[in-house]
């Protein structure tokens, strides 16, 4: 932890409950805290650039810059762009999914997870993340081909050394948080629907406690700043890009 | 998965020789086979695949990962959409490994992994970029340049959760062959990258083949 990355008083808080979605705009600057609802809580997330929303969330250049698989505290988000979206400056996981993608509604019947209409159920039924995020993209005029790699937050998929994937049960406990700080003004997209690997007999319904606060701007001695070479560039292109380059 | 094809070159009905830092694009109808043949050794295909006749509907990097629950592409491997449904299968491989995890070069991200500097070099999404912009009858455009599959190079995931790049492990001669499921249209980058190892910092040519 460095003296930059506690966030500050609360801004506004709120809860989202599981199998629910939502976006807002994060000036740079600001802090998102999430924390877990439940034991074995996920949330879908994405990323826009608000002032040039063709420039989003890439998770094959966030993985391949930092030399990483999993993402944890001291990584950056980067936009397709060399941009950091945000950095994860509080982590109490040690691991959040970069690969598993998103619940479609055909894998609600594949997995044995009865769909339940919103006829049926109200605030009870089963959405999938992936019509999450296109209710929430069409919001601002955007579609399935402006879908990318999403994260999933509080989820671990890990690999074996022969390549094998595993999605980890019980890795993340009823209270943990992680903590983004925000590196420019960003459109973040959120789902708390289920992993699509989530091997719960039903549905589960987990949510996410939400706080929004400040930081102080980050120096040359913040944590993801210093956790790679690659970061301090990184830093450098958002510098460059608040010039107006 | 070591599987080697059947098929004969002098059977091909189309046979493209891509250099690298070129692109192609084109069409790949249900039940063809396409191959793409390493022909110096450690060279990288950049490509990306879209259905033919939805352009929104394409190749999918974690949906394919997930549903085959490996982290490398090979022979067996059902290259899955955006939608789940399998676009291609991959039928024979005499490299072995794949990777759709490390992305594409770009010219933003060459900044990040090695130096601002080195904005002004060629990339593979730069040289996406030219091929939607020489074919605009495809219809694609920035919104469509999705996570890719690099066929021939090699990103090793450990189980602490690290991502390395080693040298390739394909050879002069090294072929990845799949079979198309539905009609799609193929649009590869030949890595023009410089600054590190997954083209031997020797980037050559790759030929495309295809057979009815």
């Amino acid at each position: 932890m460095t003296r930059n990355a506690e966030p500050s008083d609360a801004l506004y808080t709120t809860h989202l409950p599981g199998g629910h979605h939502w976006s807002l705009r994060l000036r740079r600057g600001t802090t998102l805290t999430l924390a877990a609802g439940a034991a074995n809580a996920n949330v879908g997330l994405l990323c826009y650039n608000p002032e040039n929303l063709l420039e989003r969330l890439n998770l094959p250049d966030t993985l391949k810059c930092q030399h990483t698989f999993k993402l944890t505290q001291g990584h950056c988000l980067y936009s397709d762009m060399g941009r950091i979206f945000a950095s994860i400056i509080h982590d109490e996981l040690g691991w959040h999914d970069s690969v598993g993608g998103n619940l479609m509604r055909h894998h609600l019947v594949a997995k044995g997870w009865q769909p339940v209409s919103y006829q049926q159920a109200h605030n009870d039924w089963t959405r999938s993340g992936h019509d999450a995020f296109l209710v929430e993209l069409a919001k601002y005029g955007l579609g399935r081909r402006d879908l990318a790699a999403n994260l999933n937050l509080f989820s671990r998929v890990e690999s074996d050394a022969d390549g094998q994937l595993r999605y980890v049960p019980d890795h993340c406990q009823a209270g943990d948080s992680v903590t983004l700080r925000f590196e420019m003004d960003t459109l973040v997209l959120l789902h708390t629907c289920p992993h699509p690997l989530d091997p719960s007999p039903d549905y589960p319904r987990r949510g996410v406690d939400i706080r929004l606060g400040v930081a102080a701007p980050p120096d040359e001695h913040d944590v993801c700043y210093r956790s790679r070479p690659e970061n301090a560039r990184g830093f450098e292109n958002n510098r460059l890009y608040h010039l107006g380059l | 998965m070591i599987i080697e094809s059947t098929l004969r070159p002098d059977n091909a009905v189309r046979r493209i020789t891509v250099d690298a830092g070129d692109h192609y694009i084109g069409t790949i109808k249900a039940g063809q086979t396409l191959r793409i043949l390493d022909l110096e050794g450690n060279q990288a295909a950049d490509t990306l695949f879209y259905n033919a006749h939805d352009t929104s509907e394409r190749y999918s990097a974690m949906d394919t990962l997930r549903e085959q629950g490996a982290v490398y592409l090979t022979a067996g491997t059902r290259l899955i959409s955006s939608e789940g449904r399998t676009m291609l299968t991959i039928t024979a491989d005499t490299c072995g490994r794949h990777d759709t995890l490390g992305g594409a070069c770009a010219s933003e991200s060459n900044t990040v992994r090695y130096d601002l500097e080195k904005r002004h070099m060629h990339s593979c999404r730069d040289n996406w970029m030219q091929a939607i912009a020489d074919y605009p009858a495809y219809g694609l455009t920035k919104r469509d340049i999705t996570h890719n599959i690099n066929f021939f190079m090699n990103v090793p995931v450990t189980a602490e959760g690290g991502l390395t790049f080693e040298d390739g492990i394909s050879a002069p001669g090294k072929y990845v062959e799949m079979v198309a499921e539905m009609d799609v249209i193929v649009l590869l980058s030949n890595c023009p990258q410089l600054n590190n190892p997954c083209n031997g910092y020797n980037p050559t040519p790759v030929e495309l083949l295809v057979w009815d």
